[in-house]
């Protein structure tokens, strides 16, 4: 449905990071209570480059660059929102967030429960995660996990600009603690996005390929890879259905479950450690939902128990390949 | 402003009735109205009330764990809070917060955070948010000695300093962090020193004295209110409760407080008694008077107390509201 969107009404194409940039400078424009503050992305655009042109638009007053100070940076976004602000704060790197764990967790994810359901607490948390680019074991890894086991709070992590563009609209305007969650390696990769405005609801998956034979359902770096895997396979007679959630909480499961009604076989793929990653969570959903349409055991590939090396060769082997999605798929055919 | 005879009365009676709230909370937790825990807050009934009289009804309050002293100050009704402490429906968060997370957001009292040090920062960025929108409010933000000791103390005052953002830090020293007292905690004993550190002013008074919170707090919202941003205040007290709170209260003893000391607090520092004392010599009160007031107060937590235990329990369904808020909103 919105893949037939956007090949109607889109020609013009932009990276991920100027869809995310582009977002931003809609809603701030769109909604005076929308303000966004974190680690250099003022004058200098962020260190992804996903804020750029922002504060030459709206200034210091609504483009704040704060100090090295995760902890108040979420700390104070989850006071302003208290009060009716709807801040977008940034921790640059998702390694960090443990940093302001505390104020995510038991702050913005409780404050409404805990203050009788009066206030709304709209707010953005937008971080980077993922790895491929030699950057090591702190500024590498993929906690989204760690948030989706947050009642409270939403998490997203779209994997490209249209569905980053889109979904970060949405999020900004959810009046809930939203997990913004860029995938780090897809930044500069451009796709087909409208310049009219759109959002991309949150809590829907997508269906990015459809198939008859196996579902992959895969997020974030992956994504890519399991689409060219699925272009592989095809060439062998194999069909590949590729989902993403795009929303990992709320998770789309029926979508998912829909597509293993029909294949009868899923493999799930994300970078993040495969222990207690979200595909744990996929695959115990799948079973409790549709274990009668499973033809085979359900597979996961994503990156086993190691700690994340700078070294490329080293890199690449720890994480997760499309030959890896290529093979998982034909030990359950 | 010089406080008038009407108002220090009027902080007198508010001061007894949180004394008579907080005594009585023992008994009803031991007779199993009170689930789980509470912390009351005997010694510090001058600082809830110096402190929140020097606000405007506009202004917001942040607060801590320990707050049921400070929600009262600020005008809530004493009905719903105790029916709160009890888990009742008809608490302010219809029993969901229970004792450490009481509010009151008809008057801006926008709860409370039960991590130790968690509310400093977001106390932090409601500074932020009326400072944004130029909207003349400031915000009173409540924490403790032991909370002085976390990062956020030192990032949020930073960062409030820097942006000059219109927050009142507030610091109950009450001499313990639940059990560490502050020698063992602060290698610094002077708190309101730190202000230095963040180029902004530190205070360090007497915080069984009503009239000297009340006074200096009203120069850090005054400060606060005309855009020259925070200040950090230390008021000096010291938890006449015997526990830290009503649950270790029935686990443990008294033992790490020196034999006699809280004995004596009791007895020259007082800030009910030393404030009834001081309207006494001013010729403000009586001691029949006095003894009027003590009643009054009595007969409102007895009220209180009647609401909170003939209040319904809260509906099963009600445990899954309010988790998310719906799409659309405001």
């Amino acid at each position: 449905m919105l893949r037939k969107e956007v090949s109607e009404v889109a020609e013009r194409r932009i990276t991920y990071r100027e869809a995310i940039a582009e977002a931003i400078k809609e809603e701030m424009a769109r909604d005076e209570r929308v303000f966004l503050m974190g680690e250099d992305l003022g004058k200098f655009g962020g260190a992804f480059g996903t804020t750029r042109g922002l504060y030459q638009e709206f200034g210091e007053e609504r483009v704040k660059d704060t100090p090295i100070s995760e902890t108040a940076i979420v700390g104070f976004g989850v006071g302003a929102a208290l009060v009716g602000m709807r801040p977008i704060v940034e921790i640059m790197r998702i390694d960090w967030s443990t940093i302001a764990m505390d104020e995510i967790v038991n702050h913005a994810a409780k404050m409404r429960y805990l203050s009788g359901g009066k206030p709304e607490l709209a707010m953005v948390i937008k971080t980077n995660a993922e790895g491929g680019l030699g950057l090591g074991a702190q500024h590498s890894q993929s906690f989204e996990s760690w948030f989706v086991h947050v009642p409270g709070l939403k998490v997203v992590m779209p994997s490209g600009p249209y569905d980053g563009k889109g979904l970060l609209k949405a999020a900004i305007r959810d009046p809930n603690p939203v997990i913004f969650i860029e995938p780090t390696t897809l930044l500069s990769l451009s796709g087909a996005v409208p310049t009219e405005d759109y959002v991309v609801p949150l809590g829907k998956a997508a269906v990015k390929r459809e198939g008859k034979d196996v579902t992959i359902v895969a997020w974030g770096t992956l994504l890519p890879k399991a689409l060219n895997a699925a272009q592989t396979l095809a060439g062998e007679g194999i069909e590949v259905e590729v989902i993403d959630p795009r929303t990992l909480r709320p998770l789309d499961i029926d979508t998912i479950v829909a597509s293993v009604e029909k294949t009868g076989r899923l493999v799930v793929a994300h970078q993040a450690i495969k222990t207690c990653g979200v595909g744990a969570e996929i695959v115990a959903q799948v079973q409790e939902m549709a274990f009668d349409h499973l033809d085979a055991p359900i597979k996961r590939v994503a990156t086993p128990d190691v700690i994340i090396p700078v070294n490329r060769n080293l890199e690449r082997v720890v994480f997760p390949q499309e030959e890896e999605i290529i093979a998982a798929v034909k030990s359950i055919l | 402003m010089q406080l008038t005879k009407e108002d220090l009365l009027g902080m007198y009676r508010r001061m007894v009735a949180i004394r008579i709230f907080e005594m009585s909370l023992p008994h009803y937790f031991e007779e199993g109205y009170i689930v789980g825990t509470g912390h009351v807050s005997m010694g510090e009934e001058a600082v809830a009330v110096g402190a929140c009289h020097a606000l405007e009804e506009r202004d917001y309050v942040m607060s801590t764990h320990r707050a049921h002293g400070h929600v009262l100050a600020r005008g809530a009704d004493m009905k719903v809070i105790l029916a709160e402490v009890f888990g009742k429906a008809t608490g302010c968060t219809g029993g969901k917060g229970g004792s450490m997370h009481v509010s009151d957001f008809d008057r801006n009292f926008l709860g409370t955070s039960a991590i130790v040090g968690g509310g400093i920062t977001l106390a932090g960025g409601v500074g932020l948010a009326i400072k944004m929108r130029k909207s003349d409010q400031v915000c009173l933000d409540f924490f403790g000695d032991g909370a002085s000791n976390r990062g956020t103390f030192h990032e949020a005052l930073n960062l409030a300093a820097l942006w000059k953002v219109p927050t009142v830090f507030l610091c109950t020293n009450n001499q313990y962090a639940m059990t560490l007292p502050l020698p063992k905690g602060c290698a610094n004993l002077d708190i309101s020193a730190r202000a230095a550190a963040y180029n902004m002013p530190g205070y360090r008074i007497d915080g069984t004295d009503v009239i000297a919170v009340y006074e200096t707090v009203k120069a850090a919202v005054e400060r606060a209110r005309k855009g020259e941003g925070p200040s950090l205040i230390e008021c000096v007290t010291y938890r006449l409760s015997p526990e830290h709170s009503l649950r270790v209260g029935t686990v443990a003893g008294t033992e790490y407080r020196p034999k006699g000391e809280l004995e004596e607090w009791w007895e020259k520092y007082d800030p009910v008694k030393i404030f009834r004392q001081k309207l006494i010599e001013t010729g403000y009160l009586t001691d029949e008077a006095a003894k009027q007031i003590e009643a009054e107060a009595q007969r409102e937590f007895d009220e209180a107390v009647d609401f909170a235990k003939n209040s319904p329990e809260p509906s099963p369904e009600t445990a899954f509201e309010g988790v998310y808020a719906p799409e659309g909103g405001k």
